[in-house]
């Protein structure tokens, strides 16, 4: 499922080329219905799941964690001791999944790669990973192997880019700061859209600068050989959109102009991921596969702490989009506390007893 | 003109504050009331809830938690009638009150009393301070249903502990009516939890909980629960407290304060 299918339909992949036809499109697109979107979310958060099923869920929301720590005071201490929870969440428990990725700032990017790269051998079915025999930091000239998609031990390093959170700076510079990131390891980046121009309505300005970091995702030398290009995650920062309308609107817009993912929040407004905000994203996510082939990931980040909060949103992909999106690859949660929660009903499960906050790390 | 119908009291739970049903939806009846009957859900709640309170609770002065155990006392002897109406005797309510301010009078005088200044060979202030175990898990005694209730709750908060308490099965109504006297006596809410129903089925979850320190087994009437009680509790190594006959009306004594205090001593060096 790569990026191969876009031009099939060429009307779509035209639109960029004029504002006035990306206008049009983005306004074309049927309105949502608030009460409907609120209600469907609330009855799909009502679903019981328990025991086998519950276990499959939690494991699965497991990899789904992007386990994510932006904060001024990271030190390169604690995103080593991030990733390398990354990679075992549970130690005292083998069976226990690794996540999905690490999310961390630019500068802290080489920190987490050391760590996640160090520990290529020993992973089921990835392989002998680059650089891991000899399990050298990341210096950026690394031999492609075999360029797993995944690299990295399976884990992910996932980097915010562009200005995080407010992605307000001049273009120059984001693009910058996406190559330093690509540059020290990163695999993924999180993006954020220009809001000030979306929500005036400059939807060109927003989609040729999310080709732009695109195209930069490859790194500074963007098509060098073997590396594969860094996954693109736009977030759409939907708690300052103000309306389901231009949630719709700009996961379109993220889409036609090639994101991988799109993503609720930068978890820095007051309000983040809800079910209503993901239901939107999951039916457009839908409607542009069904428009164009292309499936695209969807990553509600932000304010989902518990693992009811968790199995609530993977009833509601399960439902909306189908178990096509149930994977890693394609539905992502942007989090930090969630794994400590979903650590602990996983223990809760398996042991028959409550487990406490004790017994796992404080990060 | 039509005669008033009186308006019919369901006694619920009390976590976190808040005087919720049962999350299992169901009750039973005591003295033609309905009660709930607590889950092991509820018990999980509960303990949630007691967590949450202890940084709060632990943190507050001794002087603070005092007056708030003396407030207790003050709300509890407005309420003089209504457990009377319940069918608890004048002078155990009395009794309870007084217990309330005796307890009350304990809390800034415990860490006196049991902490210190230790002689040491070194050049070291030396200081040892008594601090609150955390989440206590507690059975209350099947009688008698207020003064029993109040004294195995009382030792407990004083210090800084938060508690989930599984009321006496057969007289919840005073449990409950107690939790309206702490809702409105200033207690943060998740330091006093209470569950009414049966004690075998959220006892053991309580007993086998990681995240709760320690559990009075004081009302634990079958020899053979509290064997199995005991056993959970060892998982995590909580403080256990065994079931035994007490005097309730006597001198309550110290030991139901003193085995939850962990005892925190700083080597701190000493200056010239």
């Amino acid at each position: 499922m790569t990026a191969t299918a876009t031009s099939a339909r060429s009307d779509l992949s035209e639109l960029g080329r004029s504002e006035t036809a990306l206008r049009a499109f983005l306004h074309g697109l049927p309105g949502v219905d608030q009460v409907g979107a609120e209600q469907r979310a609330a009855q799909l958060g009502t679903r019981s799941i328990k025991t086998t099923a519950k276990a499959q869920a939690i494991d699965l929301a497991i990899r789904m964690v992007d386990l994510t720590t932006l904060e001024g005071a990271d030190t390169p201490g604690k995103v080593r001791a991030l990733a390398a929870k990354a990679l075992r969440p549970d130690p005292a428990d083998p069976s226990c999944p690794h996540v999905g990725a690490v999310c961390v700032y630019p500068s802290m990017v080489p920190y987490a790669a050391e760590v996640l790269r160090a520990t290529g051998p020993g992973r089921p079915s990835d392989g002998p990973g680059p650089g891991s025999a000899t399990g050298r930091p990341s210096d950026g000239s690394e031999p492609a192997g075999g360029a797993a998609p995944t690299g990295l031990g399976g884990v992910h390093l996932a980097s915010v880019a562009t200005a995080f959170p407010s992605g307000q700076a001049p273009l120059e510079v984001k693009l910058a700061d996406t190559r330093a990131a690509v540059e020290a390891g990163a695999d993924e980046i999180d993006m954020v859209i220009n809001r000030g121009a979306f929500l005036a309505g400059r939807y060109g300005e927003v989609y040729d600068e999310i080709v732009a970091i695109k195209d930069a995702c490859g790194g500074a030398d963007a098509g060098r050989q073997g590396r594969p290009r860094a996954h693109l995650k736009v977030i759409l920062e939907t708690g300052e959109l103000a309306t389901y309308d231009n949630v719709r609107r700009a996961s379109w817009l993220a889409m036609l102009a090639g994101g991988d993912f799109i993503k609720t929040s930068t978890g820095k407004v007051p309000v983040a991921a809800t079910l209503p905000v993901t239901l939107v994203m999951l039916e457009a996510v839908r409607d542009f596969r069904a428009a164009t082939g292309r499936q695209v990931g969807v990553k509600p980040a932000g304010g989902i702490r518990t693992t009811k909060d968790a199995i609530k949103y993977l009833v509601m992909v399960n439902e909306t989009v189908g178990p096509d999106w149930l994977d890693p690859d394609w539905f992502r949660f942007g989090a930090s506390s969630l794994l400590n929660d979903l650590l602990m009903q996983r223990t809760k499960l398996k042991t028959g007893v409550y487990a406490g906050p004790d017994y796992f790390t404080l990060d | 003109m039509s005669e008033r119908v009186a308006v019919r009291k369901t006694y619920k739970l009390f976590i976190g504050g808040k005087f919720p049903r049962s999350e299992s939806g169901r009750s039973y009846l005591v003295q033609d009331s309905n009660v709930s009957l607590a889950s092991r859900k509820d018990a999980r709640d509960a303990v949630i809830a007691a967590r949450a309170a202890v940084r709060g609770w632990a943190g507050a002065t001794a002087y603070n938690r005092g007056q708030i155990l003396y407030r207790v006392a003050e709300m509890l002897e407005g309420r003089r009638e209504q457990f009377v109406a319940l069918g608890v005797p004048g002078d155990e309510v009395d009794a309870a009150t007084d217990r309330w301010v005796w307890y009350a009078g304990w809390s800034d005088k415990l860490p006196q009393v049991y902490g210190g200044a230790n002689p040491v060979a070194g050049p070291y202030f030396n200081l040892s301070a008594p601090e609150p175990t955390g989440v206590v898990a507690v059975v209350a005694p099947e009688a008698p249903a207020l003064l029993g209730l109040v004294s195995v709750i009382a030792p407990a908060i004083v210090s800084g502990n938060t508690v989930v308490v599984s009321a006496s099965p057969a007289a919840p109504l005073a449990a409950v009516t107690l939790a309206e006297v702490l809702a409105t006596s200033d207690l943060p809410g998740g330091v006093v939890n209470i569950l009414t129903g049966r004690h075998a089925e959220t006892v053991p979850t309580l007993a086998a909980h990681m995240d709760v320190n320690a559990i009075d087994l004081t009302g634990v009437t079958d020899p053979e629960l509290a064997a199995d009680l005991e056993v959970k509790a060892a998982e995590n190594l909580k403080r256990v407290l065994r079931p035994a006959d007490h005097d309730w009306s006597g001198d309550p004594g110290l030991g139901r304060m003193t085995w939850l205090l962990e005892t925190k001593t700083v080597w701190h060096p000493k200056g010239v």
